[in-house]
Parts: structure tokens; sequence; C-alpha cells
């Protein structure tokens, strides 16, 4: 007995800043869900010329809380013919795999759950790619022929497109040359120039891929109300639909991360390398700052007292969060002395500040095709994904392996480098498009009337 | 690493379950399934060994069966949905015509 | 300690679950129990420290292969494959077999613990904080001393994919 306790105490004694790290993000997770939520109704209210939510709480801003309220007591159905264990387990595991995916990723140099993960980044993509059971499951237990068809969709879109995302990931690592998350930044930093921009093929199959596989518009087949009510969420009602909706949003963190990671730099800020163009570390705290000036000049005009003390708090985070942002750049300016002890600091806040908002960007990139694209039909997707991003994806790595050679050769590196990839991807963009246009071709050669095959 | 004993008796009880899967069951997908279970036992010593010599050549291996089982679950499954659309069914003991 | 509490533990759900999957009726719970235990197994993959077959697993059969399996038991859904008999006639001498098969080789096993130089080998691994980065080491032993085994599973993996569409084509 005193052996396990004291294997215990020595496990948690590693152990106890990673546990606690995970169990904030899985306290805090849904929290942030709720608010990217308000954030995209805000943005669709925008790009329609509307409002968006008003009501709770100054600009809606506790309309997630509502929400949150209202998803908990709704009266939890599960259907007479549905199995069970199943329908219970389904959304779990969506949660979970999502969830887990989050404690491979790096918000910054020192913030990360599972640390010196040998297989980093594989390892956020295989755990999150098993969210799919979620789905499938779910689909199937509910019994129910939409949520079948919604699951089918969903697995064969999944399956079909995670090759092409795991060939542009592949472009990416072979930039990098190593899994390791961390090492993956400080290979960017060391080459002085994103992956992203070295491989832009890959950055934009990544981008078509993600979309495709949280199953966002335009690709949300699986979940097309026009076709299928809800897909593989017809049946699932109050907590079980949130957690799907949880993981669904988590997911998109996930993908956003990923492509943060490989493509976009990480928590790098822009030109890190470049010392005459430091100026952009006052971009942060002035960015929160002026958000800050923002609430305040609204705090006014709310109707009611409670909401103008609301926003005044609102407004005073936002200048507590400036005045963090801002501490590390100030001081070595006002005090050299004290540079030194300041630095860790810069790496970890700024580096934060950096990767949130190239995961936020991303995610703005999703939501403004969301309401700008209108749905693609099944065959239409299987179609972009086997005879466009496939084959693009390939011929890319292929080229882009072909390019690292030749910069091997010349000794290329950094921005040089472009002069060997950016051929490269252009090659592979036009080769993918004839092949495309063949295959189109060949299509309108055929019997010319054919009823789509919606499990083509 | 525990001894090899532990892991040599977990790959032995693996393979014995799939073994007894392939053998009693009818349904064709679970016997494929019980195949992957077999599969899985050996990767189990594979690995294990390869962690006992501090050699990776049995890691290398136990990615070539799980190469091969992907192969296999492809064609097996394609022949169940080939058979499954001619004759209705997924039981192995109606699979007895050669020709049809 | 640890590695004991994480072996038994991973080693309990993989034998449950696996005789799980081989008893249950429904097919999709015997996938749902086969994930489980190959995601077990991945974890005592971890255990071992070969952390690049651990994620090789979890992508590659639980992401794949298993999906293709639920996704064939979708398509094939039978109501009535669930209400027929499970097991073949030949159950009870399979499974007999099965089990002398179990006693003979963990007889041998047993057996041969303790004779040096014989049977189970008793050497001690090398110290998992002495153990080089494992996907480098695995992909430098893939591309150099097993090339060719590599080419050749990539075009078994190729007669494969070429077979599986064949079969699953519809004929017109």
């Amino acid at each position: 007995m005193q052996e396990v306790t004291q294997a215990t105490m020595e496990f948690m004694k590693q152990y106890w800043a990673p546990l606690v790290c995970g169990l904030a993000i899985v306290a805090v997770l849904p929290l942030i869900v709720g608010y990217v939520v308000l954030v995209e109704r805000k943005i669709m209210a925008d790009m329609q010329a509307r409002l968006g939510p008003m009501r709770v709480g100054p600009h809606g801003l506790l309309q997630p809380i509502a929400d949150a309220v209202k998803l908990l007591i709704k009266e939890d159905i599960i259907p007479d013919d549905a199995d069970k264990l199943v329908f219970w387990l389904a959304p779990v595991l969506s949660v979970g795999a999502a969830l887990l995916a989050m404690a491979g990723l790096a918000i910054g140099p020192a913030f990360q759950i599972a640390q010196d993960i040998n297989v980093g980044i594989l390892f956020v993509v295989g755990v999150s790619a098993m969210g799919i059971f979620g789905i499938v499951l779910g689909g199937w237990a509910s019994n129910s022929h939409y949520s079948l068809m919604g699951a089918l969709r969903s697995s064969a879109q999944l399956v079909s497109y995670e090759t092409a995302a795991g060939m542009a990931l592949v472009c990416g690592l072979l930039f990098a040359g190593t899994l390791n998350v961390t090492s993956i930044v400080e290979a960017q930093r060391n080459q002085g120039i994103w992956f992203g921009l070295l491989a832009p093929v890959a950055l934009f199959t990544y981008l078509v891929a993600s979309i495709a596989e949280t199953n966002r518009a335009p690709f949300d087949l699986p979940e097309a109300e026009s076709e299928l009510v809800a897909g593989y969420m017809t049946e699932f009602s109050g907590f079980r639909w949130s957690l799907y909706f949880l993981a669904e949003y988590t997911n998109m963190i996930v993908v956003a991360s990923v492509a943060t990671t490989l493509f976009l730099g990480g928590w790098l800020r822009p030109f890190s390398e470049t010392r005459w163009l430091n100026f952009i570390d006052f971009f942060p705290p002035l960015l929160t700052a002026v958000i800050g000036v923002y609430c305040l000049m609204r705090t006014p005009k709310q109707p009611a007292r409670v909401q103008q003390l609301f926003m005044l708090a609102v407004a005073g985070l936002c200048f507590a969060v400036a005045a963090v942002l801002a501490s590390p750049v100030l001081v070595p300016i006002a005090k050299p002395s004290l540079a030194a002890a300041v630095r860790p600091f810069y790496a970890g806040i700024h580096g934060g500040f950096w990767f949130i908002f190239k995961v936020s960007a991303y995610i703005y990139f999703f939501m403004w095709l969301r309401f700008t694209l209108p749905r693609y039909r099944f065959d239409q997707l299987m179609r972009l994904g086997w005879h466009f991003l496939i084959p693009l994806s390939i011929i890319n790595v292929l080229l882009i392996g072909i390019a690292m050679i030749v910069g091997v050769y010349y000794h290329l590196n950094g921005w040089r480098l472009l002069l060997a990839t950016l051929p490269a991807s252009i090659m592979a963009l036009i080769i993918a498009l004839f092949i495309l246009a063949l295959d189109q071709k060949g299509e309108a050669q055929k019997a010319p009337s054919r009823a789509p095959d919606s499990y083509a | 690493m525990l001894p090899i004993g532990h892991y040599l008796f977990l790959g032995l009880a693996l393979f014995i379950i799939g073994a007894i899967g392939v053998v009693t069951r009818r349904n064709v997908i679970v016997i494929l399934m019980s195949i992957e279970l077999i599969l899985n036992a050996v990767n189990i010593n594979l690995v294990a060994f390869s962690r006992l010599y501090g050699d990776v050549a049995g890691q290398v291996f136990a990615l070539f069966i799980i190469a091969d089982a992907a192969a296999e679950a492809a064609v097996g499954l394609g022949i169940i949905i080939a058979f499954f659309r001619n004759r209705e069914t997924v039981l192995e003991d109606e699979m007895d015509l050669l020709k049809w | 300690m640890l590695d004991q509490a994480i072996f038994y533990l991973f080693a309990g759900v993989a034998v449950v679950s696996a005789i799980l999957t081989v008893t249950r009726r429904n097919a999709v719970h015997s996938a749902i129990f086969l994930i489980t235990a190959l995601l077990a197994t991945a974890g005592i993959f971890l255990e071992l420290r070969a952390e690049f077959l651990f994620i090789v697993q979890i992508i590659l059969y639980v992401g794949g292969i298993m999906v293709l399996f639920v996704f064939v038991i979708m398509l094939v859904n039978l109501d009535v494959a669930v209400r027929q008999l499970q097991f073949a006639r030949q159950k009870w001498v399979g499974l007999l077999i099965s089990l002398a098969l179990a006693a003979q080789v963990g007889l041998m096993l047993w057996s041969s613990r303790k004779i040096p130089g014989q049977g189970v080998p008793v050497l001690n691994a090398v110290p998992a904080d002495k153990l080089p980065p494992n996907s480098e080491e695995v992909a430098k032993s893939l591309f150099s001393s097993y090339l060719l085994p590599f080419e050749i599973a990539s075009v078994l993996l190729l007669v494969a994919m070429i077979g599986a569409v064949v079969m699953a084509k519809k004929r017109t």
C-alpha cells in the first residue's frame, strides 16, 4: 500500500503541471467555444448588414452563457430504438478526441501540456482524426435514416480529405525535418521564413482539407439541413448535442493550431529575426488598448446601469491585458538593466498572443468562407477531393522534395529558398489543373445526363 | 519495461482470443476483425523484443505488419461488399458456391 | 512501479475488449471493442517507448482500417444478421483446439522462464532515458536496411488498392 502511495506521489510530483493545465483547458474550453460562436454570429450579422445578438449583456456579450444554460436544462431525449450504449458513447468520443488533441499543441515556447513528444504533430493529427468515430457511431446509433446518411457521408468525406491534409503536412514536415512541435517552430525561426510562404500550395491544400475535415460550410454536407435535417446530429438534443457542437468548434481550433504551427510560424512574430522591424512588438499591446478604448466609448450608450458596469469591466480587462503585453517591451527601454530578466516573459507572453492571433485569423477565414460560399453537392465534393486536391498535394510533395534537393545543392536557405520552391508550387498547380481539365473532358464525352450518385 | 514474459503472455492471450474468433464466428466481418487481433498480438511481441534488445528492427517489422493489415482489410472488405451485393448475406458458411 | 501499473491497465483493457470483440452479437459493438483493444495496444507500445509505432497504430489502425470496417458494417447493415446464429457449427471443436494451443504455448513459456540461454531471455533492457529518439531511428532503419521490403510493401498496398476497387465496383 505504501509503495502505491509513494509511486502516486512521485507521479504527481513529476506531472502536476501538465495535469493542472489539462484540467484548465477542459474547464475553460467550453467558454472559449461559446465566445467563438458569439463572434461567429456577430461576423455573420455584420456580413449580412444586421446587428446579431444584442439583448443578453452589452452587445450580446453574455449570450454564450445564456445559450449554455438553455442547452443544459433542455430535455434529454433518447430514441426508443436507439442503441443506448453507443448513443451515450458517441458524443463523448467526439469531444474526447478533440480535447485530447489539444494536449499536443504548443501555444508558446513553454505552454505545452504533453511536452517533447517525439511524434508531436502526428499525435495531434492522429488523435483528432479519431473524432470521426463519434460522428459515425452517433449516426448509426440513433437508428434513423437521416442520421445514417449523414454519418456515411461524413466518414467518406473525412477519409477522402484526410489524405490531402496528410500530404500537405508532409510538405511542411519536409522543411522542418522533425515532428516535434517546438522544433518545428524553431526551424521556422532558423530559416527566417514561414513554411506557408515556402509552400503556398501545401497551405492552400491544408486549408481546404481542414474545412472539409471539420465539416464546415461550404463542405458541411453531413449536416446539410436542406437535405438531411441535421445529419448525424438529428436525434441528439440538449447536452449531447452541445457536446457535438463543442467537438466541432474544438476541432476547428485544433486544425487552425496545426496550420499555425506548421505553416504560419507558430508563436513567432512576423519577421521575428529582423531587428529593424522590432516595432511590430508594439502591435499587441496597442491592439488590446484600442479595443479597451472602444469599450470605454461605448459605455455611456448602454441602456442599463448593470450593462454600463459590465462594459467598464470589459474595458478594464482589455487594459490589463495591454499592460501585461506592454511590460516586456517597455521595461527594457525604461531600465536596460532589467532587459535580460524580462526576456523569457517576452517569449511566453507575446508568443501566446501571436499564436492566438494567428489561430483567430485562420478561424475568421473559415467563417468568412462559410458566409460567402454556397454548399457543394456531394459528388462535387468528392470530385474536388479525389480529382483535384489529392493529385495536387501528391505532385506538390514530389516537386517540393526536388526543390529542396536543388536548394541543398545551391546552398539556398531562408528567403532564397523561395527561388526553388515557388516554381515547384506553380508547376504543381499547373499539373493538377491540367489533370482536372483532362478529367472533365473525359466526363463530358461519357453519357452526358446521369443522375448524380450520392455515394460516388 | 517489465520482464519480457509479461508481453509474451499478453500477446499469447490476444492471439488465442483472435484465433477463437476466427474459428467460431459466422459473420465474416467479425472474422476479419479477429484476424486484426491476431496481427496485433504479433506486433506486441515484435515491439517487446525490439525494446529488449535495443534494436529498432522489430518496430520496422511491426510497421510492415500494419501495412499488410491495411492491405488485407481493404481487399477483404471489398470481397465482402461484392459478396453481399450478390448473396445478401455476410455469413461465411453460406459462402458455398465456387462461382455465381 | 508506474510502468507496471500502466502495463497491467492496458493489458487488462486489451484482453477484456478482445474477448468482447469476438463474443458480441452486433458487429458494430464488436468494432467498438476492437477499437478499444487496438488503443490499449497502442498504450502498450508507448509503454515500450515505441512512440512512432504508437501513433502509426492510432492513425492507420484506428483512424484508417477501423473506419473502413465501420463503414462497411453500415453498408451491409442487416438487422437479420444480428438475429441469426452467431457461432459456427464447429465452435466447440475450434474452441477446444484453440485452448489446447494456448495451453501448449503458455506451458512452454512458463516452464522455460528460468532456464538461462533457452526460451524466454532474461537480460535487462536499455533504460528508457538512454534510448535514441524513436521516429528518427525507425526512419533510418526503414530507409537503409529495409529499403527493399519498404518498396515491396508499397507495391503490395498498390495491388491491394486496385484489388479493392475492382472487387467493390458495381458490375455494369
